[in-house]
């Protein structure tokens, strides 16, 4: 869907369920797998459809993830740390994980 | 920086790091009123700015001059001795002015003197049927994938909607060497007529020759279909649009359809805080009722911005330093401060044009008011129809439809919705927007989990009881 | 010529709109005059909770005949009001707190009271699975269950509306005035005249009866409550604290609704309130403690809804002392949505037959006499 205009510089590595990336320092985790090719970022909790980033500006929350472990956080307002793994999130996600 | 490091309290907090936000913190800030800026993003600019000092996108035609304008307010802010900090989501803000902030999973309440709310715009729900299959985003989304971290579509991209924004992404996708299969424009024609009466004034904005040199710029280059219905189609994400002209029926595939019906008031946390709120006919949309200061109905919380109305960014600029100064004058009535008369002229040149795009880009009754199996509320999968049959068994507003279909209740507490259900309500029992009102909007304005909450501190009383 | 009507009955919560469905099953002509929307307050927006469980000596005839009710609400009202029975489980931290349960429990049975039942650690992990290792046991009630509060309260409206009662909304009583043999109810809307008047306004009950030159002391509060995002389902029954401030339970649909008693700080002449979070967030500690897989949960809202209690914990139900042909039916904060049903039924009663046989004496108003 998307490709990076410029791709120099994509030196953080983190792992999207399980499988390795590369992103640029200051990416948004969303921004990073959109360049990754990512196609479906969760499942709905009410019909399990499967959903995107819509907005990539904090508004939608369909951009939302687990990530290192805390699921719901919004890919697209948080940066992409070194090791970072994110899984995208099926329905209901886990309570606690 | 850590919540930790927080004062408990500022004179002055200012949430959303825009240009209003920007520029309000930064004449407070030298005016010696002890600022704060939160702002949710990994860095300054709000959207209009978004990646400013840190994009990748080094070609500076790609995103234009106007873009580029944001550093110096950036740099202006970062100078002024104003405290900001990125990756802050304030969820609470209480008539008291009792903020609630999280800063990477810690919570805090800070005590504010003064607040200014600037938090801007979003893009106005665009209910189409298939609007919520992967490969559908907002025109806003894919400009701030070019701008924050230099990403451009591949592959089949559609471009929907109107309104200013539309043209200026297209321009920008297109220098930085993205394919447009074509733009649906969505510009009812009697639009024209009705805007034509406001073209004296939109002709001496500065809006006018820019606009007029994007639109060049891309029809050069790009088909502009007129549509007056779309819909996105495929399994699991976007295969084709399919969209009804004049002459019939057409269908594209396409990987990307980029959706936008200009923008709206962000107002969840202003309403969240009790701010009064009325309907604007004109930009249909609801915003916060406010004076010449940009003070709301409740004390010491202005909104400055697009918060307060849609304006545009270098208005919004204007608007934060007026709201910072009516702060200076109260909190530091010595200081030495700009002439306010001239930024209130500057506003008003700023704002001249906006009766003509508003009344041009005002998006068709049928693109606001869905029907049938259309989505309404994406997070809990609410269709149009059920809006409509609810409100025609006597469900009056948007909260009784809250506790019958769960609308709004989603993680994105009715921002992507609140407009279209109330919308749907008039029109189904033929009210109006204003008479049918809002969502009754409710802290946490942004989600929390549990353990954020826990961790704001003990009080007092608390620890006294545990101790016991 | 001011409308006229056999009763009008003052709020549209729960508990009016229950006692209106009643009187017009009576075959009388209601009118319910309810100043924002029904449900609006208190009773749309409450916990939902349905509970027998720890109820104060005086209420709890009206509790049970309510049960009774619940249960088969659905022939009732013609709707289902989301209700479901999975108990409610009210947990021990503690072996002295489980001690002092037991003590409870053992004299309701004297008193001929057998719905709460005390558990130990073993049936408390059967019917919780997912609360902490440091509860010894607790007590459980369990014909104890939750509705869905809004869409109950609608349901009893719109039962009472197709019996007959009439429903004016947006409309504020402003005077109360004996004309005769009859009430004259002021609005801001014009008057009505009936022989008889329900006070079931809730927290702004104390106004009209002091328009009644019987003036009661009413506590005006507003408890908090906080809601998750949807969740796998993890919890059946109801969970309520008596140490810590607590009520917990999932719903249906996967979320989780928080409350518990915190309070908010409540503006009953503007319709709002303010959230204390520092209040919330011991609500927060409370639940990570006591349910550690909530840890991660996402809290999506946060509201109050404002509501009254009396000084001494139990309602106003019966006749005025002042007033002849009015009734009271007020002071249910936090306790009130379960006794919706029932207290309706013998207000209803009271009005057209001046007497019941439920022993309500307790809740007298006059137990506020000076």
């Amino acid at each position: 869907m998307f490709k990076r205009l410029d791709d120099t510089g994509a030196t953080v590595s983190l792992k999207v369920d399980g499988k390795p990336i590369r992103a640029r320092a200051g990416d948004t985790v969303a921004g990073a797998m959109l360049a990754a090719g990512v196609e479906h970022f969760r499942t709905t909790p009410v019909t399990e459809s499967p959903r995107a980033p819509y907005c990539l500006m904090g508004v939608c929350f369909d951009c939302l993830v687990a990530i290192d472990g805390v699921g719901s956080r919004q890919a697209c307002l948080i940066e992409v740390r070194e090791g970072m793994a994110v899984e995208t999130q099926l329905g209901k996600r886990e309570a606690g994980r | 920086m850590n919540a930790s490091d927080l004062a408990s309290s500022y004179e002055l907090v200012v949430i959303g790091g825009g240009p209003a936000g920007l520029a309000a913190a930064a004449l407070a800030a030298k005016a010696g009123v002890q600022t704060v800026l939160f702002d949710e993003n990994p860095g300054v600019g709000g959207q209009i700015y978004r990646g400013i000092g840190t994009t990748p996108v080094r070609n500076r035609a790609i995103l234009g001059e106007d873009y580029w304008a944001g550093a110096a307010l950036a740099s202006e802010a970062r100078a002024s001795g104003a405290t900001i900090v990125n990756g802050a989501t304030v969820w609470s803000l209480d008539p008291n002015r009792l903020v609630g902030v999280s800063i990477s999973g810690q919570a805090r309440m800070i005590q504010a003197q003064r607040v200014i709310v600037a938090t801007g715009s979003m893009e106005r729900p665009f209910p189409i049927p298939g609007w919520t299959l992967p490969g559908v985003m907002t025109a806003g989304a894919a400009q701030t994938a070019l701008k924050a971290q230099g990403l451009v579509p591949t592959g089949r991209t559609i471009i929907a909607g109107c309104g200013p924004l539309l043209w200026l992404l297209a321009a920008q996708l297109l220098r930085a060497g993205a394919g447009i299969e074509a733009i649906l424009d969505t510009t009812p024609r009697i639009n024209w007529l009705k805007a034509a009466m406001h073209l004296p004034d939109f002709a001496l904005s500065p809006y006018w020759s820019k606009g007029l040199a994007l639109l060049r710029e891309v029809k050069a280059k790009v088909p502009v279909i007129a549509a007056h219905r779309i819909v996105a189609h495929g399994k699991d994400k976007l295969a084709e649009v399919v969209f009804a002209t004049g002459t019939g029926e057409r269908r594209m595939t396409a990987d990307l359809l980029l959706l936008h019906h200009g923008v709206v008031p962000n107002v969840n946390l202003a309403m969240a805080a009790g701010v009064a709120h009325r309907w604007n006919g004109r930009q249909l949309c609801f915003e916060p009722a406010v004076d010449a200061d940009f003070g709301t109905s409740v004390h010491g919380i202005a909104v400055a911005g697009d918060g307060a109305g849609i304006a545009g960014g270098t208005a919004a600029a204007e608007r934060g330093r007026i709201a910072a100064l009516a702060v200076i004058q109260t909190l530091k009535p010595g200081a030495t401060v700009p002439n306010m008369q001239m930024m209130r002229q500057t506003l008003a040149r700023e704002e001249m044009g906006r009766a003509f795009l508003d009344a041009l880009y005002q998006p068709a009754p049928s693109f606001r008011r869905p029907v049938g199996d259309t989505i309404a509320c994406r997070c809990e999968e609410v269709t149009a129809k059920q809006v409509r049959d609810t409100a025609d068994l006597g469900c009056e507003g948007p909260n009784q439809m809250k506790a019958f279909l769960r609308c709004g209740m989603g993680p994105c507490q009715g921002r992507l919705c609140g407009l279209t259900i109330t919308e749907l309500i008039a029109e189904q029992r033929r009210s109006t927007p204003q008479e049918v009102g809002y969502y009754r909007l409710r802290p946490p304005v942004k989600p929390i989990t549990l353990a954020e909450l826990a961790s704001l501190p003990k009080t007092e009383a608390e620890r006294k009881a545990v101790e016991r | 010529m001011p409308r006229t009507a056999d009763v009008v009955v003052i709020g549209g919560g729960i508990h009016g709109c229950s006692t209106a469905l009643h009187l017009a099953l009576r075959g009388l002509k209601p009118v319910l005059i309810e100043k924002d929307y029904a449900g609006r307050h208190a009773s749309g927006v409450n916990a939902g909770g349905v509970r027998q469980l720890a109820r104060d000596h005086a209420e709890i005839p009206l509790s049970v005949s309510s049960m009774e009710i619940w249960e088969r609400i659905e022939d009732l009202v013609g709707d289902d009001c989301g209700f479901e029975s999975h108990g409610t489980v009210l947990v021990a931290e503690s072996d002295e707190e489980l001690a002092g349960f037991r003590a409870r429990v053992d004299d309701l049975r004297l008193k001929g009271f057998t719905h709460e039942e005390l558990i130990g650690r073993a049936e408390l992990r059967r019917l919780v699975p997912a609360v902490s290792e440091h509860c010894p046991g607790g007590v459980v009630s369990r014909r104890d269950g939750a509705a869905d509060p809004f869409r109950a309260t609608q349901a009893f409206r719109r039962r009472a509306v197709e019996q007959g009662a009439e429903m004016i909304e947006g409309v504020t009583v402003t005077g109360l005035a004996r004309n005769g043999n009859v009430w004259r109810v002021e609005t801001s809307d014009g008057s009505i005249e009936a022989p008889k008047v329900v006070n079931a306004a809730g927290a702004w009950a104390d106004r009209i009866a002091a328009m009644l030159g019987e003036p009661v002391p009413l506590t005006v509060v507003a408890p908090m409550l906080m809601v998750t995002s949807r969740l796998p389902a993890f919890i059946q029954p109801v969970v309520i604290l008596r140490g810590r401030k607590l009520s917990f339970k999932q719903l249906g649909n996967g979320t989780v609704v928080i409350g518990g008693g915190h309070l908010a700080t409540p503006y009953r002449d503007r319709n709002e309130t303010v959230l204390d979070w520092e209040k919330l967030a011991i609500s927060a500690r409370t639940v990570w403690e006591l349910f550690p897989v909530m840890r991660q949960a996402t809290i999506v809202r946060a509201w109050a809804g404002i509501e009254a209690y009396m000084a001494d914990g139990i309602p106003v139900v019966g006749p005025s002392a002042t007033s002849e042909g009015v009734f009271h039916q007020f002071g249910f904060s936090t306790h009130g949505f379960q006794l919706g049903p029932g207290t309706g039924a013998v207000v209803a009663e009271l009005v057209a037959t001046e007497s019941t046989n439920v022993p309500i004496a307790d809740l007298a108003i006059t137990r506020f006499k000076a």
